[in-house]
Formats: structure tokens, sequence, C-alpha cells
């Protein structure tokens, strides 16, 4: 069957797909995006987290037929959406235009092996959209779907709340349109 | 149901490699990842992201049961199946069908025996990946199904099936020293068993073999050891090294769970038979049978200790389940045995370990090999023998610990820092969690917003253990890494290139590679070089040993370069090269006065240097004392565990998880915490949840539904305390960090339990019928 949806701002086409696949399946291996991952293809560890109309789901979950006409956002997509200006990292290469998140992570230690990264910045990503500065509680609570076999998860708070505070720090300057950073 | 499609996917080719991008920081500095924006941003490739233009997927055929003989293995129908390219068995194998780290005892597929549940039988290639797994499932198989032996005791039992040649024992480690008849004031014995824990690595097995002009094959894989993956491959397929090149993939996670070969001979056995490059991604259910775990143990102890609080002797037994095949059991079993008494002085000791063969799944590597096991059981004694006598746990443990100059059961006298003591104490001394009041928050206890309690039936509790782990390999283990470092000028700027074939699995090595070069060369600009075995073997990543060992390699040919640079510098200045230095991309005075640049003092083709690099040896121990310098380094750690016990249900919150650990020296100290941090998840899960569940020699979790591992809500908040104490042998006077935290980590939270009920608690992980006795 043919699947077309919308992934990160762009129409998407992929041919003789096979009714079994998944979403997930769909990103990686038709559509060239594989940074949604593949642990445990059965919505146990959340690094595969996508956002689907605007709802956070785990796309190994999602059958490809389900996401036709809809609006998918995966972490490929996610610095188009809110990169700060000037507060990429330093030097080439470093992250000039990534997501607060993303580029907290990277600042924060909470990348080791990384394969629960972009499943985590996603999930993190779109609790900073509905709650702006969460507690630690909250944090714990909208992260508790994603699994992270390395860090034991003390940076990845971290993280999480650096980027709450340079958003805020963002939010509150004068004079700026939040969440519409350089591309 | 429409059939798959036989059309690749739309995909273009991907970069196979991360990207090598320069981060910034000298050693002893948090320098950044030079891989964390590809990670962050979804771009790096990991093993499983691996696409090439034509490729076919590999599928497995495993057994399902854990013991039985072959008879017929029926590939008719399987291959007629359109779509399908290639389904082979044993037959197909060109050189040796046997493999293994320590013991080549397994099969690449099974002949005429299956010795475990998930043993490889045939494997399957195919356009799409569920025209491999129908076509695998029409592969008919006949079995004769015989009684597995499922537990180490029965294994060595008389009259016990011979599951291999030589006999079931793979190794019996045997320590004597002292009076075999000390006689103790009090004498406390127990028995404990420690559950099969699972690597749980997130990125699944999975690579990429791509088949060569040269009759060879191109395997990129995420691996722990590239080069001892080349050997047992080679020996598979019958090919020299020099046809059989593996390049590191994007790695997720390791933990020991990738030191044994995986789908590597499979996917070249397909590739070179279908001509085409072959993509295999185990599922997270193969996963769970397609790896080894970590040892189950049943452990006896009889701690003798005298009336004023002096350890007086240990006695022990250890049986570690191997599993179907040998794996690493051999080494485990020199770890537990020669360590098995814990980081305490301990006059006359005697053990027993043993390593045995089982239909169980096979066993192997894990994050703290077989110090984890004896590290519980020790630590559980050290808390009864306490308790007996009177004493703090702490001060018990003070009054015994293992410190610079100590004696160590194998006869071997450390020759280097050992804070045992400090350690305990500096976690005691760390502020303690607030009682969580009358009105605690749900997600503050057992069970959580499950809502189980409001804080009824809830009691706390604080417990504490030490722990140690030799670092790098053991008992003779000619254990050496190789570093060839280039440096040049590139765009009109010194620029410093690392090859090293030793595996970054997310601990962070690409990092602390760059910042020795950066610190040895005084360049700013370093870019690590793939892994590939296009330079000599870098040992393994486990053990805690490549910061240490790549590392010292990597400093190593640093200074050969420098020799030369300021050698050539010397020469161009006119005055002699004594008392030069690099910095900053110049040739410096001992003053540090800039004399002259590296871009003036390097020709057009730079200078490298390769260098493999060793560290002191260590020696076989006796095989009637296990006497002998046995291991190169020890790593000290100690933690304080609280929690709260909901004790009608049995469900535990841990609370505050502190951890204090001697690094020698934090080569990046943001990453040292992380290790911490990780390795004390780990022991969490085994203390509390994390167990492969096998009845009957089948696994009965293979999910991670069914398989738990700590999750945010799980993991406590962490208080670290790192002590930098430099070891004298060792390169910056580094210490491993890897492994230490996640063998004190458990016990510690199990002797808090018992503090908080009162029960024994003498097995892990600690399930709610043994805190509420039901």
């Amino acid at each position: 069957m043919r699947v077309s949806c919308t992934v990160n701002g762009e129409r998407l086409v992929a041919d003789d797909v096979w009714a079994g696949e998944s979403l997930l399946y769909v990103l990686r291996e038709r559509l060239g995006l594989p940074g949604s991952k593949n642990a445990c293809e059965q919505g146990e560890c959340g690094s595969c987290t996508v956002v689907m109309d605007g709802v956070t789901v785990c796309a190994c979950l999602v059958a490809a037929g389900q996401a036709q006409d809809r609006d998918i956002q995966t972490v490929e997509g996610l610095a188009a959406t809110g990169a700060i200006e000037g507060a990429g990292l330093h030097g080439p290469g470093q992250g000039a235009g990534l997501h607060p998140v993303q580029q907290a992570f990277v600042e924060a230690g909470a990348v080791q092996c990384g394969f629960c990264t972009p499943g985590l910045i996603v999930q993190a990503a779109s609790l900073l959209r509905a709650v702006p500065e969460p507690s630690d509680a909250e944090i714990r609570e909208a992260l508790a779907g994603n699994l992270c076999r390395c860090t034991g998860y003390e940076k990845i708070l971290d993280a999480v709340r650096l980027a709450a505070a340079r958003q805020a720090g963002q939010a509150r300057r004068p004079g700026r349109d939040a969440g519409q950073g350089p591309r | 149901m429409t059939s798959p499609p036989v059309s690749p996917p739309a995909a273009p080719p991907r970069e196979v490699l991360p990207r090598g991008a320069p981060a910034g920081g000298v050693i002893g500095v948090s320098a950044r990842r030079p891989d964390g924006v590809a990670k962050a941003t979804g771009e790096f490739a990991y093993s499983s992201d691996l696409w090439m233009d034509g490729m076919l997927w590999g599928v497995t055929l495993r057994s399902p049961y854990p013991y039985a003989r072959v008879r017929s293995v029926d590939i008719g129908p399987a291959l007629a199946t359109p779509g399908v390219h290639a389904v082979l068995t044993h037959q197909d194998v060109p050189g040796a069908n046997r493999y293994g780290l320590e013991f080549a005892d397994q099969p690449v597929l099974a002949e005429d025996m299956v010795r475990y549940q998930g043993e490889p039988v045939a494997v399957v290639a195919a356009d799409h990946p569920e025209i491999a797994r129908r076509a695998a499932a029409r592969i008919a198989v006949g079995y004769d199904v015989l009684a597995p032996v499922t537990s180490a005791r029965a294994a060595m039992a008389d009259g016990a099936p011979r599951l291999h040649p030589g006999g079931n024992v793979v190794r019996h480690l045997k320590l004597r020293t002292g009076d075999p008849a000390a006689r103790a004031d009090l004498v406390l014995t127990a028995e404990y068993q420690v559950g099969m824990q699972d690597q749980a690595f997130l990125g699944p097995e999975s690579g990429l073999a791509v088949p060569a002009e040269d009759g060879g094959v191109d395997l990129f894989v995420a691996t722990q050891w590239l080069h001892a993956d080349q050997r047992q491959i080679c020996q598979a397929l019958a090919l020299p090294p020099e046809r059989v090149r593996l390049t590191l993939a994007g790695v997720g996670g390791a933990f020991g769970g990738r030191e044994d070969l995986s789908m590597h001979v499979h996917a070249c056995l397909l590739a070179r038979h279908t001509g085409r490059p072959v993509k295999m991604v185990y599922s997270r259910e193969e996963s769970f049978f397609g790896h080894v775990h970590r040892h189950p143990a049943a452990l006896r102890y009889e701690h003798g200790v005298s009336a004023d609080g002096r350890l007086v002797f240990v006695r022990a037994e250890v049986l570690f389940d191997g599993g179907a095949y040998a794996s690493s059991t051999a080494a485990v079993v020199g770890n537990g045995g020669t360590m098995g008494f814990g980081p305490y002085v301990v006059p006359n000791a005697a053990m027993d370990c043993y390593g045995v063969y089982t239909n169980n799944p096979p066993c192997g590597a894990m994050r703290g090999f077989g110090a984890v096991q004896t590290g519980f059981a020790c630590e559980s004694q050290m808390d009864r023998c306490a308790a007996a006598l009177g004493l703090d746990p702490v001060e018990f443990r003070v009054r015994n610990a293992m410190s610079e100059g100590s004696l160590v059961p194998t006869g071997q006298i450390i020759d280097s820092p050992a804070p045992v003591a400090e350690l305990l104490r500096t976690v005691r001394d760390m502020p303690l969690p607030p009682d969580p009041g009358n009105a605690p928050d749900l997600r503050e206890l057992p069970g959580g917003v499950s809502n189980t309690t409001h804080g009824e039936g809830v009691r706390r509790g604080v417990g504490y253990a030490a722990g140690y782990k030799n670092v790098g390999f053991s008992e003779g283990f000619d254990d050496y890494a190789t570093a060839r470092v280039r440096l040049e000028i590139a765009g009109g700027e010194p620029l410093v290139t690392v090859h090293t074939a030793a595996a970054e699995v997310g601990q962070g090595l690409v990092t602390v590679e760059t910042q020795i070069a950066r610190t040895e060369l005084g360049c700013e600009r370093v870019i690590v070089h793939p892994k590939d075995t296009g330079v000599g073997s870098g040992g393994s990543s486990s053990a805690s040993r490549q910061t240490y060992v790549t590392g010292g390699a990597i400093k190593a040919a640093c200074s050969r370069v420098r020799e030369r640079v300021l050698a050539l510098a010397a020469h161009r200045l006119g005055r002699i090269g004594a008392g030069l230095r690099l910095d900053g991309g110049m040739v410096v005075s001992a003053a540090g006065d800039p004399l002259i640049s590296l871009a003036e003092v390097l020709s057009s083709e730079g200078i490298e240097e390769t260098v493999q690099w060793r560290h002191r040896p260590t020696f076989p121990v006796d095989p009637e004392t296990g006497q002998g310098f046995a291991h190169v380094q020890y790593a000290f750690a100690a933690h304080r565990a609280v929690v709260d016990v909901d004790t009608e249900l049995g469900l535990v919150k841990v609370v505050a998880l502190d951890c204090a650990q001697d690094v020698g020296k934090a080569i990046n100290p943001q990453a040292v915490e992380g290790q911490i941090h990780g390795g004390s998840a780990q022991g969490l899960g085994l203390a509390l949840m994390e167990e492969v569940q096998v009845t009957e020699g089948r696994i009965r979790n293979p999910s991670f539904t069914d398989y738990l591992i700590p999750t945010i809500l799980d993991m406590p908040p962490m208080r670290l305390a790192v002590l930098e104490y430099p070891d004298p042998h060792a390169p910056y006077g580094l210490r491993g960090v890897g492994e230490p935290p996640t063998i004190s980590s458990t016990p510690a939270i199990v002797a808090a339990i018992r503090a908080a009920t009162g029960r024994p608690l003498t097995r892990i992980p600690v399930r709610p019928q043994d805190i509420t006795g039901t």
C-alpha cells in the first residue's frame, strides 16, 4: 500500500508498504529517518517517541496505515521548531541551531550511548511545551516511559532543568518572539 | 494480508560512521563528547541504522528446546519462498563451526545437538524482514527432546549428562591462605542466591555485512572488541584477517553483553553466499536469546570473627551457572574466586569457586564480572557479623578495611591507594534525606501513584556496602592496546588524528581519547578516526580498562610524536631540544615563551607513530592455593542506600543512593559521574527488579514488559563523592571507573531493606514475597 503523511513539515510518500509495518519501520527503513530508535518495538522503552498530531506516541505502536495524512514530527525535525538564537555550542559541528533540549542534553552529559536520547529529547521537548517550568516530580513523571540504561537518569534531569531555565530566560527577554530562532 | 514488498526502500545510503568533531578540553575537564550532537539530533548511525542499496535482511531460526538432538533439518520449503535468497545451516560454514571467547565450544549453527533454548540452527536472507521471518518458520527441524540440566548443582552431580566432551565443570578455582583450622569467637554461616541479570543495552544486536571483491567481507557491527570478533569470524569463514575487515558501527550500550559474537558470522555467511549486503537486527525478544547474561550464583559463606570485631577467617563455596557454552565463565570464576571476600583483610581464607555448564542460557560478561555476585554475599555477611557483634555496620567494615599495603587473599600486596575506610565514612557522613512527614507526596512513596499506601505500613531503612573490582584483564593475560597518532598541518593549523580499535560503547572513550591527545600535543583540533581493524587491537571495552590501557597507548604514541616534533624544532631553532614543550599549536620554551609554530616545523607529511602499550604484567594464580599477582589494579567504591518499604505489600522505594568512589584521576569528571550514576542504577535493578526468569531451561520473560529495568521514577537523586588518589603505576594516576559502583549499590540497597524490615533477604532480586514473608 501507499502511505503519505507530513513528516517534519514535508509531505512524504512511501510506496509498497506491507500492512504489517509500523510507522517506526516506515520512518527508519523507507523514509530515511532512522533517528527514532528501535530498542524494544513493543511500546515499553520510548526510544521511538515521535509527535503525531501534537501528541507524543511510540512510533513502533502506530501501524503504518494509521499514519496516513497525519502530521509527524521526529527528532530530526526538532531543531527547526525551537532553536535558540546565538546559543549554539562552540566549534564546528557543535550544534549551532540545536533545539534547547538537544543542546542541554549534550552539555549536561545526558548522552552516553545515546540510543534512548532521541526519544527522551522528543518527550522532554513536548513536556516543556506544555509545562515550561516543571518540578522534578513532573519531569520524572513525564519521562517515566523512556528507558535509559547508561545514565541512571541524573544528568537527564539536569538537562531538562537546564533547558527549562534557558527557555524561561529566553521567553522573558524583551522583544523576542519565543520559538522563532534562526534555522 | 498482502505480501511484503520486494522493492528496496527509497532511503538514501547513510553515512556508516559517526562523525568526528572537535569538542575542546584537556584531561581533568568535562570535555564534551565528540558524538554528542549527532546523537542528540538523530544523525548518529547505530548498527541498526545502516542501509545499502540492494541489501537483504537476515534472520535466525533458533531452537525452541533447551536440550535436544537435531535429527533433521529440511530447508526446502523455506528456500522456495519467493523473495528468499539463501537458507544456510551448519553445512554452509566453510571453516571451523566453533567459536568462543576463551574456549571454542559454541557452534556457529547447530549440528547434531542444541544445548540451550534459542541456539541458532539456521539463517535466512530475504528481501524484507517479514519474508525472512516467515521463511524461517517454514524450516522443518526434527528434534529428539532431552531432559535439560537446569542448575549448577545438578550439573556437578554424579551421573549428570556430560554436556561437553571435557565434562561439565568449566573451571574450579581453589584458594587457600593462612591457617585452615583457624578458630573464631563467633561464626556466621549463610547461603545466598543471585538471579540472572540481563545487560539490557538498548541498541539491539545488529550490523551490516558487505561482500567484497577480494572474496572477503566488510562487517559494520556494534561490539566491544573488534579484533576478538575478527579472530573468531576468520576461523568460521576460513579467511585470513586481511579479508575480514571490521568497522565499529554506532553502539547502543554494551555492559558486557557484546563481548561474544551474536549475528556477526551469520551475516557474513549470508552476504558471501548471496553476494549482496545483508543486514541483521534482533528484536528485543531475540536479544534476550542472542547474548550472554550475568551468571546466576549460589553462594555459601562462613565468616569467623573475633570478639573485638576482626575478621578471622572466611570460607566460601561459590557456584556460577555458566549455561550452555563457556563464553567468559572461566574469567568470571577467576574474579569471583580471587575477590570473593570483599575489600577487607582476611588472614585465613578458603574458597572453592566453580563455573559449570548447564542447559540454561549461556552466561558471560556483565559489568562487575563475578565481583557482583560475591559482593552481595560478602556484604550481607559483613552486616550479619556487625549485628552479631553489636557493632555499627560502617564501624565493623572500617576496622577490617583494606588499605594501601594490605595483603589480599591471593597474597598480592596492594601497592597503590585503597581508601576503603574513607569511602565508607564519606557516604556515612553525607546528609540524610528528610523524613517523608505526615502528608507525603504519593510519588515519593513505595507503589507511587498506584495509590497503594499513604504512608501506613511504610518503614525507612539505611544500609551500607563497599565493593572492589580488578581493572583490566588478569591472571597473566597479555592485555595491551594499540594507538596510532598522527600530527599534521591541515588548513594551515595543526590537526591530530587518533586511530584506535577500542570500542566506544557509550562510556565516552572517544572524548577521553581527544582529551589525552590535546593534553600531550598541545593542539586544539583532535579527530578520532573511525574504529576499525585497520589498526592493531585495542583490547576489549570491558573490565573498566579502556581509559587505562587505550588511554595509556595514546599517551605513549603522543609522547613519541612529541619527541620527533621537538627534535625537528630544535634543529630548526639551532638549539637543544631539552625543555621544549608543545602548547597552543606552538613549540614553547620551558618558561612558556612561543618559539616557533607547528606549521613551520612540520613538513607536508606530518608525523605518525603507532604504539602497542601494555600495563605491567599479571600472573596466573597457583592452581592449588589461588596465590599470585593476579590483578594489575583494584578500584573501590562504597554506597549508602536509604529506602522506604511498604512492609504489607513488599514494595520498595529507594529514597537516596549515595556513592563515594576513588578514581585516581578523573580524566573527564562529568563522564565519571555518569558512570557512577549508571552503574549504581544497574545495581539497583539487580537488587529490586531485574531477573531473567528461567524455568526448566526456558526464559519466561524475554521482553521489556516482563524484564524490568529501572525507570526515572525508580532512581532516587544521588550524592557523589569522587576521590582522586593517584595510582603511581597507571597513566595520569587514573583508576578504572565503570564497574565498582555496580558492585556496592546492590548490597547497600538490600541492607537498607533488611534494616527496615528485619527480614534476612538472602536472594536477589528481592521480591515482594521475600519482604512480606507470604
